[in-house]
């Protein structure tokens, strides 16, 4: 395996940087979890963390969030920093009484204005009155994202918000998350499970295998050397192809133009929709 | 008024449910029954402690509650033993020190199944001036740290990252448990005060729609327990403390049957099934 520095550096201690891992590092049972993370999320900035399971995606998002204290490294946030967390694991028990009402201000007090309008704008409002527990897989990852919304966070941290949820829903997912960015202007540390589909809208990709294999926009990070000896050329390729809205558009009397200008009759194979759910390339690599 | 008998013991179970209620509640959320079991065992030990001593029951008893507490927590950072083990383990050296101790403490004649099931028909008001005013700080302080308590019972990490101190009000918290246990011993003794903890939230946990309300419910539901109770003691003339217990597990049953045709519909069998797959792929 070709492993190599990151081949970008990042600008490290900017002083708006909402959070910065120098060096960070986590060491549990004898051995290092993550390593020599340098990662730096700054303002209306979308930071997507791919890598394999076990890669050290989540601990290096819980060190950024202060829930583990790197062993090596430093780790910084912004005085004062607003945090929402959507967990990847949030099991509600039947003993448990809770409405979705209730659980947006689960964390700190949320006006009724801020809960209903986090709620309209991820598309949960019918569900106020329901109980959490009762919600399906992708209602529920809705709520947490609304839950999180409601707060008006500085920096959104997201571990893995499309689990559970199926092919249309995870496009639909991201474009809410892209949203959210926009209208709240807080930054973004996504956790994505799918090593595939990265959403469109990243601005930051960072591959985790132990330390940072690699990291960049997307099609960077897609046609690295590191991310293909990570994952495969055929995952290096399907990553690329999600970022469909600005490789090709279709004008209107069917022909296709692409990315670098040249114009066909139809799509190739290898264009990005023709990205399909449950086919090819869609199990983890 | 106070000076009957049967008014007194009314009062103090009282002032007793109406802590245990609430705090029962996050027993019950976080799967801490046998914690509460542990304490109360524990607790035999503080009454051997307090004789030899010479020191206030309840004090001591807090004092070895809270020792217990803190002696898990740390045992649980080692992370040898799991924590079902080492519970066990706390509970029944607790509970076995206490009865050797006291059967050493030959100048002492005491009623020993006073201790283990209460005796709730003797309290003086001291000790209902203690359970009220000790029942009020612990709600007080339970009302100040709920927010980030119960935010730590949905998920610990979720409530660290958004700027909370779950392993302080843990802390807090089981130092809340060992101060129930000490006013209640007295009321339904050492053996039964889990079930003062546990039944009468369970038997909310049908009617309430959210937490605060179980809460309240609990609270209310155990207080009718203990008035029946003592009631149905004094009818039948059967002992108090295990009679307040039968009393709030007749309230259980009675929860079970759908008396409301509302929460019928809710809580019917294919509603809850069906959703359990979809529970499964979120986590």
């Amino acid at each position: 395996m070709i492993i190599r520095k990151p081949f970008i550096s990042f600008m490290l201690h900017k002083p708006d940087s909402l959070a910065t891992l120098d060096n960070a590092g986590i060491h549990r049972a004898g051995r290092w979890l993550v390593r020599g993370v340098n990662l730096a999320i700054e303002p209306e900035e979308i930071v997507t963390l791919i890598g394999p399971n076990g890669s050290g995606k989540s601990t290096t998002a819980k060190m950024a969030l202060g829930i583990l204290k790197p062993d090596e490294g430093v780790v910084q946030r912004r005085a004062g920093l607003k945090v929402s967390y959507v967990p990847q694991k949030l099991a509600v028990d039947w003993t448990l009484p809770l409405t979705v009402r209730r659980f947006m201000r689960l964390t700190g007090h949320v006006s009724v204005d801020a809960a209903e309008s986090a709620m309209a704008s991820t598309g949960v409002s019918h569900l106020a009155d329901a109980e959490v527990r009762t919600l399906s897989g992708g209602e529920f990852q809705r709520v947490m994202l609304a839950r999180a919304v409601a707060r008006k966070p500085d920096l959104l941290v997201l571990d893995e918000p499309v689990q559970g949820v199926d092919f249309s829903g995870e496009i639909e997912l991201y474009d809410l998350i892209k949203r959210i960015r926009d209208e709240m202007h807080c930054g973004i540390l996504l956790i994505s499970h799918d090593l595939h589909v990265v959403m469109a809208a990243t601005d930051r990709v960072i591959c985790l295998n132990g330390h940072v294999c690699c990291s960049g926009t997307p099609t960077a990070v897609a046609s690295s050397a590191e991310y293909k000896a990570l994952f495969g050329a055929r995952a290096a390729s399907t990553l690329a192809v999600y970022e469909h809205h600005h490789d090709h558009t279709h004008l209107p009397d069917g022909r296709v133009q692409h990315g670098d200008g040249s114009i066909t009759e139809h799509c190739h194979p290898e264009d990005g929709h023709h990205h399909h759910p449950g086919s090819e390339g869609r199990s983890d690599a | 008024m106070l000076d009957d008998f049967f008014t007194r013991a009314i009062l103090a179970g009282m002032g007793v449910a109406l802590v245990a209620g609430p705090l029962g509640c996050f027993i019950v959320w976080r799967r801490l029954a046998y914690f509460g079991d542990t304490l109360s065992h524990a607790a035999l030990l503080g009454v051997a402690l307090a004789f030899l001593f010479e020191i206030n029951i309840t004090l001591a008893v807090f004092g070895v509650s809270a020792c217990v507490s803190i002696a898990l927590l740390l045992l649980q950072r080692r992370g040898t033993l799991s924590s079902d083990a080492l519970l066990g383990l706390l509970a029944h050296s607790a509970l076995a020190l206490g009865l050797v101790a006291l059967a050493f403490m030959t100048w002492i004649r005491m009623d020993l199944m006073g201790f283990l099931f209460g005796d709730i028909l003797a309290v003086s008001k001291l000790d209902i001036a203690i359970i009220w005013l000790g029942g009020a700080v612990v709600l007080g302080i339970l009302t100040l740290i709920w927010r980030p308590l119960f935010a730590a019972t949905i998920n610990r990490e979720l409530a660290e990252a958004e700027g909370m101190n779950p392993e302080r009000v843990n802390i807090i918290f089981m130092l809340l448990m060992a101060a129930v246990i000490a006013i209640s011993m007295k009321i339904v003794g050492v053996l039964l005060i889990t079930a003062m903890l546990i039944i009468p939230a369970a038997t909310a946990r049908r009617f309430s729609s959210g937490p605060e309300q179980m809460a309240l419910l609990a609270a209310v539901i155990g207080s009718a327990a203990v008035i029946g109770g003592l009631f149905g003691s004094l009818e039948w003339d059967t002992p108090a403390g295990p009679s307040i217990v039968v009393a709030a597990l007749f309230l259980f049953i009675l929860s079970l049957f759908p008396v409301y045709s509302r929460r019928k519909t809710q809580t019917v069998e294919p509603v809850k099934s069906a959703n359990e797959p979809q529970k499964g792929t979120r986590s």
